[in-house]
């Protein structure tokens, strides 16, 4: 451990990337140092990572990662086109080409790598390049404007970067690699071949298992390459992006430990054989390793001057994970993609008409995740690279994170990471990191961005930064806020359970104890309804009435004009003759439009508010119940004419439905429900569009969930097979209850559903195995609320206060003259305004009471 | 019970008052409509902090263009007493007839008073 006292001169050798950023993060320790960086090139640092970008119009100045004056303002001399030739470690001095010397108390050697050529024959012909520095990329302009074919020898990560910076330039463009496949060290073979078509797609010649020999005048080109196998291809320019070599020479030249292969050796603190001098970046060798991604150099940066200033921080090697897009062509590797891990297991999804090909390395267990393989389709990169890297174990089905919109499928939300779990790993943010910057006041991912830095070297973090910092916010309240409106802050859910906990039996209870203001449309009515799920109180009593939404005051659906729809229930669709006509009846009694429903029930419209009482005692003597047609309740249950008549028939669909709709009739839920019960696997009563579909079989009825049509149509899913009606009534039961008591004001079954952590399968596994040993509970309740029922409309006729609220004027018997009819397919329908300005002698009038 | 404070439209004076209904007529923290003088008149009970307040407002919805306003939903909106159209839900303040969401629409309101027991409107 070394620390420092007065100045400590430190000189930095390179100025690259890795250079630059051991520069500012010692600058940003506050250390009593002098800093001088010795910059080989004649540019400060800049972004090689978006190198190419130079060929899309980015300018020297947009990559640049500092400039002069910053340097100038934080106290760090640089000298630039510094080539050093010398150190002397005895004296501590370093010396340039130009014969200048620099004494150091401590020096830090980032040279980088240089690109390695082939010693191939003609390669240092004019045209014959190399693709890394700013300078290359001029040369590269230059020789670009003079050539019509140009070849990129080496098709790993850069040589595809190089092949693209051609292919921008206008040339028509080949890719020379000597081994079976493109990027050999990230993709497995299969991931290569969708790859090389891909980018064949995209116009670029891809040439594999191909050495050449030599570099030769050409024909129709400038040169023609020569290869191994006897094959030609003419060029006019070369590009070499064959590997990268460290530039070590320094270290050699001073007998620093170097590698058998080339490096300089540093140990976990990226210090060398000599204790005062450090290397870090690409020149630097670990375990045996070089690192050829930027991201392990900043953590070696890091590293050294954590060590440098007195820590004992660690290097313990890096993750190679690299998630990128060459050429628009979108392509991901992580950790152990070729499956080297012994008792590896993989799975795979290749989608040739898309280009897409995934595969997903996992422990023999299935437990982890060692490895992916993804070309064509990165969206998954981030979701898996988090589990690899937390050693987060895999859901049940690991194949589902790879297989396409797979309604299973459980992203990893930005909640289920731990606070360990890297973000940005260029720039080495964690997740807590993060949560600290949020707390600290950081409202937005441009100033967590701002704080951190996350997200400012590749960028590939972006969409994981977004999602924690969107999800930490929301957390704190910053965003949306999940209350129900302004008068309570609180989900319905909340409400719920503060009404039963506390056993709240009034909205004017409820609003003085946990609400404030007076209440509004949002929460009247949905407070009713929790009121009514736990109490089945007469939702007209008086403490309820003025909660009710005017559909629940007036028992009817408003329509356009103020009259109201009249629907008794018809359960399971079955009806008398009897009770047909006198439906005629009264229709044509009150000169009501009358119609048939989607749900097999009859539809009366036109009432006044008036004569809604006295309709409704009629089909009350004649046995009729309402049908909740404008409550958030069950509204019917569906029947086809099952086993009693069908002779396809296996079960009786219209007895079940009718003994289901009588259950459940009047449960209140957050949102109106319904069901359908099929005889066979014909399906007539489309069940499985329902929120509790029933198909029969011959041992007894398929349960299906969570369906609904209207603007969203879903489709059920299968929830259990081969109940006894017993056991059907017992799911449904607990379905039912679970939903009312958990689901948010207005959510339909399917939306819950999808909302619930696991699905249909957390659904099944609280319902069919009580997972949660709340099964007595739920089916209480529903008894409860059985066993509580009361056709309201009946409670209503039968209570003078209740009929007097079906009055248009509290001071006369007069009705609305508003309301006026005119004659359609010999039925009425509302005026519309242009017929009520032409005249009222077209008019049908109602008799008056 | 106290009649709340009502804004009267400008320029209108209260010809009479006209006896509509008794306040056991009225329902708490809904309404009814009363029929004077051909106009359709909601009549709104809110009690607040345990003490009533009505208020009166013509009974036409300008938008729905129906006679539905005394069947809405009472509440509140930054403490303001609003009623919503059950037809499409528009909030109209109770005390100066706007409406929240469009500044060109509001309803007319009108004065009233309890004496006793008895509710009157101003025309």
């Amino acid at each position: 451990m070394t620390s420092l006292d007065s100045k400590t001169q430190i000189v930095v050798v390179g100025n690259g990337m890795v250079g630059h950023h051991f520069v500012e993060q010692l600058h940003q320790s506050d250390a009593n140092v002098e800093i001088t960086v010795l910059c080989g090139e004649s540019r400060l640092a800049y972004d090689r990572v978006y190198l190419s970008s130079f060929f899309s119009g980015a300018s020297a100045d947009d990559l640049a990662l500092t400039t002069p004056a910053q340097y100038a303002q934080w106290g760090v001399s640089v000298v630039t086109n510094a080539l050093v030739t010398d150190i002397d470690r005895d004296n501590k001095k370093v010396t340039t080409s130009e014969g200048q010397v620099f004494s150091y108390d401590k020096l830090v050697l980032a040279t980088g790598s240089y690109p390695f050529v082939p010693p191939i024959p003609g390669n240092e012909q004019e045209h014959c390049l190399v693709y890394r520095t700013i300078d290359d990329l001029l040369a590269i302009e230059a020789s670009a404007a003079v050539s019509s074919v140009g070849v990129v020898v080496g098709g790993g990560l850069l040589g595809l970067e190089a092949a693209n910076a051609l292919k921008q330039a206008g040339l028509d463009t080949h890719v020379v690699e000597f081994a079976p496949q493109l990027m050999a060290v990230q993709l497995d073979q299969a991931g290569g071949k969708v790859l090389k078509d891909k980018i064949e797609d995209l116009g670029v010649t891809v040439h594999t298992q191909k050495t050449t020999q030599s570099i030769e005048a050409g024909n129709t080109c400038r040169y023609k390459m020569v290869f191994a196998d006897g094959t030609e291809l003419e060029t006019d320019m070369i590009l070499f992006s064959a590997g990268i070599r460290p530039s070590d020479q320094l270290g050699r030249k001073s007998a620093l430990t170097l590698g058998e292969r080339g490096g300089i050796v540093i140990d976990n603190h990226c210090v060398t054989s000599d204790p005062n001098i450090y290397a870090v970046g690409e020149c630097a060798l670990w375990d045996n390793k070089i690192f050829g991604l930027v991201a392990p150099g900043y953590t070696m940066a890091r590293t050294a001057v954590n060590h440098l200033t007195g820590g004992d921080a660690e290097f313990s090697g890096a993750d190679m994970s690299t998630k990128l897009k060459l050429m628009g062509v979108e392509v991901g590797s992580i950790g152990d993609a070729h499956e080297r891990t012994e008792g590896a297991l993989s799975y795979t999804y290749l989608n040739q008409p898309e280009g897409v090909y995934k595969k997903l390395v996992v422990d023999s267990e299935q437990k982890k995740v060692l490895g992916a393989v993804l070309v064509g389709d990165t969206s998954d990169y981030d979701t898996l690279l988090q589990y690899a890297l937390n050693a987060i174990d895999l859901p049940e089905h690991p194949e589902s994170l790879i297989l396409p919109s797979s309604d299973a499928a459980p992203a990893l939300g930005a909640d289920a990471l731990p606070d360990t779990a890297s973000i940005c790993s260029c720039l080495n943010v964690t997740k807590g990191d993060i949560v600290s910057a949020v707390e600290g006041g950081c409202c937005s991912v441009a100033d967590v961005k701002g704080e951190t830095k996350a997200s400012t070297g590749c960028g590939g973090c972006a969409a994981l930064l977004k999602n924690v910092v969107d999800s930490e916010l929301e957390k704190r309240g910053v965003e949306v806020s999940k209350a129900i409106c302004e008068h309570f802050n609180y989900t319905r859910q909340e409400l719920f359970h503060l009404v039963k906990v506390n056993d709240i039996r009034t909205f004017d209870d409820l609003l003085e104890q946990h609400g404030e203001g007076l209440g509004c449309e949002i929460c009247k009515p949905a407070v009713g309804s929790i009121l009514a799920s736990v109490y089945n109180d007469y939702i007209l009593k008086s403490a309820h009435l003025p909660l009710q939404d005017t559909n629940d005051i007036y028992l009817g659906n408003m329509q356009k004009d103020g009259t109201y729809s009249v629907v008794p229930r018809v359960p399971g669709g079955e009806i008398t003759p009897e009770k047909l006509i006198l439906l005629g009846e009264v229709a044509k009694e009150y000169n009501l439009y009358t119609k048939i429903t989607g749900g097999q029930r009859i539809d009366l419209f036109g009432a006044r508010v008036e004569h809604l009482p006295d309709i409704w005692e009629k089909l009350v003597a004649g046995g009729f119940e309402t049908g909740h047609a404008y409550a958030k309740a069950l509204r019917t249950v569906k029947s086809c004419v099952g086993s009693t008549w069908c002779r396809y028939g296996v079960q009786d669909s219209v007895g079940t439905a009718i003994d289901l709709e009588n259950r459940y009739k009047g449960l209140r839920a957050p949102h109106k429900i319904k069901f359908a019960v099929s005889g066979c696997t014909r399906e007539c009563a489309e069940a499985q569009s329902k929120d509790i579909g029933v198909i029969a079989t011959e041992q007894g009825w398929n349960l299906y969930v969570c369906g609904n049509g209207g603007m969203k149509p879903r489709h059920a899913d299968l929830f259990a097979t081969d109940l006894d009606t017993e056991t059907l009534i017992k799911y449904i039961d607990r379905v039912l209850m679970f939903y009312v008591k958990t689901a948010d004001r207005l959510q339909r079954t399917s939306v819950w559903m999808d909302n619930l952590e696991g699905g249909l399968a957390y659904l099944q596994d609280v319902v069919i195995n009580d997972a949660l040993g709340i099964n007595d509970e739920l089916e209480a309740q529903m008894d409860t609320v059985v066993d509580a029922y009361q056709c309201e409309w009946k409670t209503t006729i039968e209570d003078p206060e209740a009929r007097k609220r079906f009055r248009q004027f509290v001071n006369s018997n007069a009705g609305d003259t508003n309301i006026q009819f005119v004659s359609e397919r010999g039925q009425v329908r509302p005026a519309t305004e242009a017929e009520k300005v032409a005249g009222k002698d077209q008019f049908i009038p109602v008799a008056m009471v | 019970m106290s009649a709340a404070p009502n804004f009267l439209a400008s320029g209108q004076d209260i010809q009479q008052w006209h006896l509509v209904c008794e306040t056991r007529d009225l329902v708490k923290n809904s309404g009814v409509c009363a029929l004077v003088e051909s106009r359709q008149i909601a009549i709104f009970c809110l009690c607040i902090k345990g003490e009533a307040q009505v208020f009166a407002i013509s009974n036409y919805d300008p938008i729905g263009k129906a006679n539905v306003l005394y069947r809405g939903l009472l509440g509140s909106i930054g403490g303001a007493p609003v009623v919503a159209s059950p037809l499409y839900k528009e909030h109209y303040f109770l005390e100066s007839g706007l409406c929240k969401e469009y500044d060109d629409i509001s309803v007319t309101t009108y004065p009233v008073k309890v004496e006793g027991e008895k509710v009157f409107i101003g025309i």
